[in-house]
């Protein structure tokens, strides 16, 4: 029965990794906007600009 | 929110950019056509720059350059306090800023937004969030200043608006982050420890073994740290906050709640007598979070009643030995004279030198047309200037003006007013918290009788657990939270929560009639009489253009074909018509008396009369046409036993018309000034009767800020006057009844969930009083009763608004 402490703890550590993931999400302010990406994903990217608009979906600073 | 569709090319002649018509003279380039030579001007940028992509998404989806600016516009821009004010992040060498772009609208501004690299290399990087129409900009210092951005932006039809406040609002978000990261953890925490829990629960110790209840105990213990020490923080600041001044507020019990529960649950897995209530802590921290977040973001949806420093300039031009600089607001001093240009706000009280002074001060008095000032007399902060530059000397600090007083003391009112609600609830906290320790000692004292002093502890520390009052504290935000957003889906725009329950006292109200009762529309005006030629046209409008009557602005509106032009002399007698000298000719325009002409009544429309030197030329006939569902709105409201009375500046021409919607018993008043309607509202008031003013917010800002209630009745919710309680949009009339319903029902549903409240703690106290609170009684009460509060608020108050509205 001992397995089971093994297992909680293991289960307790994905979870604390879905917290991070969410403290995470909050800190780059994914929450801030949950409109424009999806708009921004439908413009296609010209022939004459090389830079890619879509990578930068997150403030970093 | 969706993105707005421009309707397809309706009319040929409509702009390429911004999709206006293109009445006068449409301007051609590029085989398209511009209404202006602004519209033009931006499309030739993108083109020039490779952005023509912008009018591939939407149709015409530009704004209207017809607005003016001038070169020294963002001259301020330059300067390094401002600068250091404004941008969110530097480093010197790159620079980072959010702008505020109220004309952000559709797909279109989000493209070219985040491609303004074409136009400026120096921009690295720029990001749009079309929900707050922000643009956030990182641009390399060296290469472009701050003040070039904003001008860039300006002339590609993007005028960033720049405040003061903007600083403050960082903040603002610092604060809701935190509060995201503390619900986050409290779920956490919350959701495991209750897993953890369930062992105890469902099994008695045999099965599981010694050693598994020890390390889930422990766990339980590891986990419930963050939540008692960082999620559950805010409680106790705010206790102790109460208590320093002498008073019990909800955060006491609820905190008292908390604090036992850690540290009789910390004893017990600590000497290994028992499990403890960690999960019920960490549940009743999440949902209380979670009901403080929710308020928070109600509150944040209502603040059309911005701070006064929204509106305020962030800078202002002086004239010093004949230069003009730009220097912060902040800086002014009494006797500098300022420069105001067209559309400017006056930032503190001063003494007009020299320029023709056209102040509106809708955002001071509600009156949205201006206001003509002479030389030397005073025009107060707020104002806005409409037309030529002024030249202007302080005689305030910005801190002392009219208006930041006139701010600052109806926010203090506001604020008393706000908490009523919650004066409410803290009122039955108070007696709630000394009757918890009253419980809470007597029970300890009796079983001290019986000679247990061990259960009588544990009687003791139960009570102090069970009663935490979380059901109580979420009961009033949710209740409100709700039927406030239920208004907004109406179109009804509340100041704060107090209005609601001062709309459910209500017993008495007060319409206006032009502009409330009816619509402004000028459509329904025909001139008759010798027809008008263009000149004489703007000479009328030359008058109207100054009055702030609603048949004026109507008249003003449709001869918004010609111009106005300066006038001289002007007169106004409210209610009865204005004079004024335009090239040297007299005019008057008001009514039959006030022109000089002797008439029959005819009441099947209002009349405005013009004369030009002294001589009668004609008149404006104004149908009045009311609003849809006036006659079923009366009704309603008379059937629930409301004093109705219809107060109107104009003659009695209509009241056969008002009489057969209204019925006879209702009283109806003419001819009343605006200081007639004030003192209505005082002699209804003195008889204590609780009034609810509807007006139109224009002429009659005195009655609707006298009144218990002041509603204004508007096309476009923008319309910010700080006289009213709230602003109901016109197409929303007709929900006035069901407003009213609701408003009362809040009250009962709010009282009905604190007695759900109270009997959930007073099941909890049967069990802990009798010593017999076991961790699992309280796992289930606990979130069970705030479960049920929260469906019940939600439910009912929903319920309500679908019925009714």
């Amino acid at each position: 029965m001992s397995i089971i402490i093994l297992l909680i703890i293991f289960s307790l550590i994905l979870a604390v990794g879905f917290l991070i993931a969410f403290i995470w999400s909050v800190r780059t302010n994914q929450m801030e906007d949950d409109y424009t990406p999806s708009v921004r994903i439908l413009f296609d990217n010209e022939l004459i600009e090389k830079k890619d608009k879509q990578e930068h979906t997150n403030t970093d600073i | 929110m969706s993105i707005k569709k421009e309707p397809d090319v309706k009319e040929l002649l409509s702009c390429y950019h911004c999709g206006n018509d293109c009445d006068n003279s449409p301007i051609h380039f590029d085989e398209k056509i511009f209404c202006c030579e602004g519209c033009s001007l931006v499309y030739d940028i993108l083109k020039e720059n490779n952005l023509c992509t912008y009018y591939n998404f939407n149709n015409s989806p530009g704004t209207s350059q017809k607005k003016s600016t001038y070169k020294e516009q963002f001259a301020y821009l330059d300067d390094e306090k401002i600068k250091n004010k404004l941008v969110r992040f530097t480093n010197g060498k790159i620079t980072s800023i959010t702008f505020y772009l109220p004309q952000i609208h559709c797909s279109s501004c989000i493209w070219l937004l985040e491609n303004l690299n074409r136009i400026n290399p120096a921009i690295i990087k720029s990001l749009v969030n079309f929900n707050r129409k922000e643009a956030t900009l990182t641009y390399i210092e060296e290469k472009v200043s701050l003040r070039q951005l904003v001008e860039m932006l300006s002339m590609i039809g993007y005028e960033p608006s720049i405040n003061l406040n903007d600083s403050e609002e960082k903040k603002n978000s610092g604060d809701k982050k935190t509060t995201a990261y503390k619900i986050g953890i409290a779920g956490f925490c919350f959701g495991n420890i209750m897993l953890f829990s369930f062992p105890e629960y469902f099994s008695s110790g045999s099965y599981t073994g010694d050693g598994f209840k020890g390390v889930f105990s422990y766990l339980n213990f590891a986990l419930s740290l963050p939540v008692f020490f960082y999620c559950s923080s805010q409680f106790f600041v705010s206790a102790a906050n109460s208590l320093k001044q002498k008073f019990l507020n909800i955060d006491v019990p609820i905190a008292l709640g908390i604090l036992v529960m850690f540290l009789r649950s910390s004893y017990e897995i600590i000497s290994g007598t028992g499990a403890g209530y960690m999960d019920t802590m960490a549940g009743l921290v999440f949902f209380m979070l979670i009901g403080r977040a929710f308020q928070n973001k109600t509150y944040e949806t209502i603040s059309f009643e911005r701070d006064y420093k929204s509106f305020f300039p962030i800078s202002v031009m002086i004239k010093k030995n004949n230069n003009e600089t730009s220097i912060p607001v902040s800086d002014l001093e009494i006797g500098n004279r300022i420069i105001i240009r067209n559309e400017e706000l006056i930032p503190a009280d001063s003494v007009l030198i020299k320029g023709d002074a056209n102040i509106d001060y809708s955002f001071v008095t509600g009156e949205s047309m201006p206001v003509l000032v002479w030389e030397g007399q005073l025009i107060y902060a707020g104002g806005k200037q409409l037309g030529t530059s002024l030249e202007l000397e302080v005689v305030k600090n910005v801190s002392q003006s009219y208006l930041t007083q006139l701010w600052n003391s109806s926010e203090y009112k506001n604020k008393n007013e706000e908490s009523s609600f919650r004066q409410l609830v803290n009122r039955i906290s108070h007696y709630f918290t000394i009757a918890l320790i009253a419980i809470a000692l007597a029970s300890l004292g009796w079983w001290v009788s019986q000679n247990d002093l061990a259960k009588g502890l544990n009687a003791f520390t139960a009570v102090l657990i069970i009663a935490c009052p979380c059901a109580l504290a979420i009961s009033s935000p949710f209740t409100l939270g709700n039927i406030l957003r239920s208004f907004g889906r109406n179109k009804f725009y509340l100041k704060n929560y107090s209005v609601v329950e001062k709309l459910a006292k209500v017993d008495s109200i007060v319409f206006d009639k032009t502009g409330t009762l009816t619509k402004t529309n000028s459509s329904q005006i025909s001139f008759t009489g010798k027809i008008l030629n263009p000149e004489e046209k703007k000479m009328v409008r030359s008058l109207v253009h100054h009055s702030s009557h609603p048949l004026s602005r109507m008249l003003d509106e449709k001869l918004n074909d010609v111009s106005a032009i300066k006038s001289e002399n002007y007169y106004e007698i409210p209610g009865k018509g204005i004079q004024a000298n335009v090239f040297e000719v007299p005019i008057k325009i008001g009514s039959a008396e006030f022109v000089g002409v002797k008439t029959t009544p005819d009441t099947s429309s209002v009349k405005i009369y013009v004369s030009f030197d002294s001589k009668i030329r004609g008149y404006f006939s104004i149908n009045n046409e009311y609003r849809q569902g006036i006659e079923i709105l009366v009704g309603k409201l008379k059937q629930s036993g409301y004093d109705l009375t219809v107060l109107s500046g104009d003659h009695d021409g209509e009241k056969n018309n008002l009489e057969t919607i209204f019925g006879r018993e209702v009283s109806t008043h003419f001819n009343q000034t605006p200081a007639d309607k004030l003192r209505f509202i005082q002699a209804l008031q003195a008889q204590n009767k609780n009034v609810l003013m509807i007006g139109d917010g224009l002429n009659d800002a005195g009655a609707l800020k006298q009144s218990d209630v002041g509603i204004t009745i508007s096309d476009n919710i923008n319309n910010f006057s700080p006289a009213c309680d709230g602003i109901l949009n016109a197409s929303s009339f007709d929900s006035l009844p069901g407003i009213l319903k609701i408003s009362e029902a809040s009250h009962r549903i709010i009282l009905g969930s604190f007695a759900i409240a109270l009997l959930y703690n007073i099941v909890g106290l049967f069990f802990a009083v009798s010593g017999t609170l076991s961790p699992i009684i309280a796992a289930i009460l606990m979130p069970i009763s705030a479960v049920t509060i929260i469906s019940f608020t939600t439910g009912l108050s929903n319920w309500y608004a679908q019925r009714k509205l």
